[in-house]
């Protein structure tokens, strides 16, 4: 059945062994890290681009009606710059214009740890509503059937449809902070709907949001004139 | 070296090798390995799929460096050797995934790192490739590949079509269809796997006696 090769190798001295030994492992390791090396070079600006496509697509569809994105980062204290090639570390904001180049709304990222693992999304606030107008799940590992229904669900999602982020007087917080109420008991625009058996994602979508749009809308409403401007 | 010959083994011996893997020994139904992937990512076919052409890739490409160096291996180090040997084509497929789909490397997370720790590869690489030529060995992993991949997409399909009403992400039964979704949670899996199993042997106990 199985063709059998015997061919031990002979009995030999300890120290040539333990010699034998390191030289397998250490061309195993070359051999190894060689392959590893060459996949991430061959893959790595393919994954790259995927990446960024998938944030794209994403964002155009928290936005539907935009047509034209502008990227800005952001500086020390708060001033937003248009972002020039790629910044990996940058904290970004993702100005959506429709077809007249009028501002439709401004995308962000947050991210927050969830039930299983850390869930990042992208929220869209529009500037003129003072509220989140759009939200999409970029990554989950919650459980499926349950958790996860923070992606799909619709009346979940319904929430965030036109969520209140209204800044106080000295423009610098929230006047509602976002909260995550039990189903069917949402009464002011800026609660969210839980998904029932999914209280735990829920609220940190809920705690994520809430934290974000604290910072991001400030930052946001300060540089309006800059965003509207397109440039 | 020969490498991803066909299916078309030159000898019965070769062929069973194969068959071996494919159906004989499956990994999955009569081995019973390699369960933490089946019944996790076997919610879906498109998960279950991907997760079985990964471990077959990972399968076939560790064999055939493991056949390679069998005798270059001293043996108290074998299976530092092998994980290594594993974990570096677990990486170059991850790599791969992300490539190909973010999509699928999202559904699947964090159970293509843990292909490293799958029993079927370490066992084929122990058992098998070891102690064989890189020919057969290639085909072992092929066979063993083929058979898990096998295994899981059944899962994957019964799941999909009972839990999610679909097939494949398509939409079978229209939206007044209500989901039997333990079937996809992780009970779900351990009934279908259960079924599966209690099938397989059945059929094989079916076949064994008519040939007798």
């Amino acid at each position: 059945m199985e063709a059998k090769e015997e061919k031990k190798p002979s009995e030999k001295e300890q120290g040539s062994e333990s010699v034998s030994m390191i030289r397998t492992l250490t061309i195993v390791a070359i051999i190894s890290g060689i392959l590893i090396v060459g996949a991430y070079q061959w893959t790595g600006p393919t994954i790259k681009k995927n990446k960024a496509e998938f944030l794209r697509k994403a964002i155009f569809q928290t936005l539907p009606q935009i047509k034209e994105l502008k990227i800005f980062k952001e500086e020390p204290a708060g001033i937003l710059v248009p972002l020039v090639g790629e910044e990996e570390k940058a904290t970004r904001y993702f100005a959506g214009y429709d077809a007249s180049g009028a501002l439709v709304g401004v995308v962000v990222e947050a991210e927050g740890q969830g039930f299983q693992d850390v869930i990042r999304i992208i929220y869209a606030y529009s500037p003129e509503k003072k509220a989140i107008v759009g939200f999409k799940v970029l990554e989950t590992k919650e459980t499926p059937g349950l958790g996860d229904k923070i992606e799909k669900d619709p009346h979940f999602l319904e929430n965030f449809e036109a969520l209140d982020v209204r800044l106080d007087a000295d423009q610098k917080s929230l006047v509602h902070p976002i909260e995550v109420v039990k189903i069917g008991n949402k009464k002011d625009l800026w609660q969210i709907d839980a998904i029932t058996g999914a209280t735990i994602s829920s609220k940190a979508v809920g705690r994520m949001v809430n934290k974000s749009a604290g910072e991001r809308v400030p930052v946001i409403e300060k540089n309006l004139s800059l965003l509207k401007g397109g440039s | 070296m020969v490498e991803g010959q066909g299916l078309e083994g030159k000898t019965t011996a070769n062929l069973e090798t194969f068959l071996n893997g494919l159906w004989k020994e499956n990994p999955v139904l009569v081995t019973i390995l390699g369960m933490c992937p089946t019944l996790a990512v076997s919610n879906s076919v498109i998960n279950a799929f991907s997760m079985g052409v990964a471990t077959t890739f990972v399968l076939v490409m560790s064999n055939f460096l493991i056949s390679l160096i069998r005798n270059l291996v001293p043996k108290q180090v074998r299976m530092a050797t092998f994980i290594m040997i594993i974990a570096t084509f677990v990486t170059v497929a991850e790599y791969v995934i992300q490539a190909i789909s973010i999509e699928i490397h999202r559904s699947l997370g964090a159970f293509i790192s843990l292909i490293v720790v799958n029993c079927i590869i370490l066992g084929r690489a122990e058992a098998f490739a070891s102690k064989n030529r890189v020919i057969p060995s290639i085909l072992d992993g092929f066979g063993s590949g083929f058979g898990f991949t096998l295994a899981i997409c059944c899962m994957g399909a019964i799941r999909e079509v009972l839990g999610s009403g679909a097939f494949a992400g398509v939409d079978l039964f229209g939206p007044h269809y209500e989901p039997w979704v333990v079937m996809i949670l992780p009970s779900g899996g351990f009934f279908i796997f259960g079924l599966l199993l209690l099938f397989s042997n059945w059929l094989n106990q079916r076949l064994k006696r008519k040939g007798a």
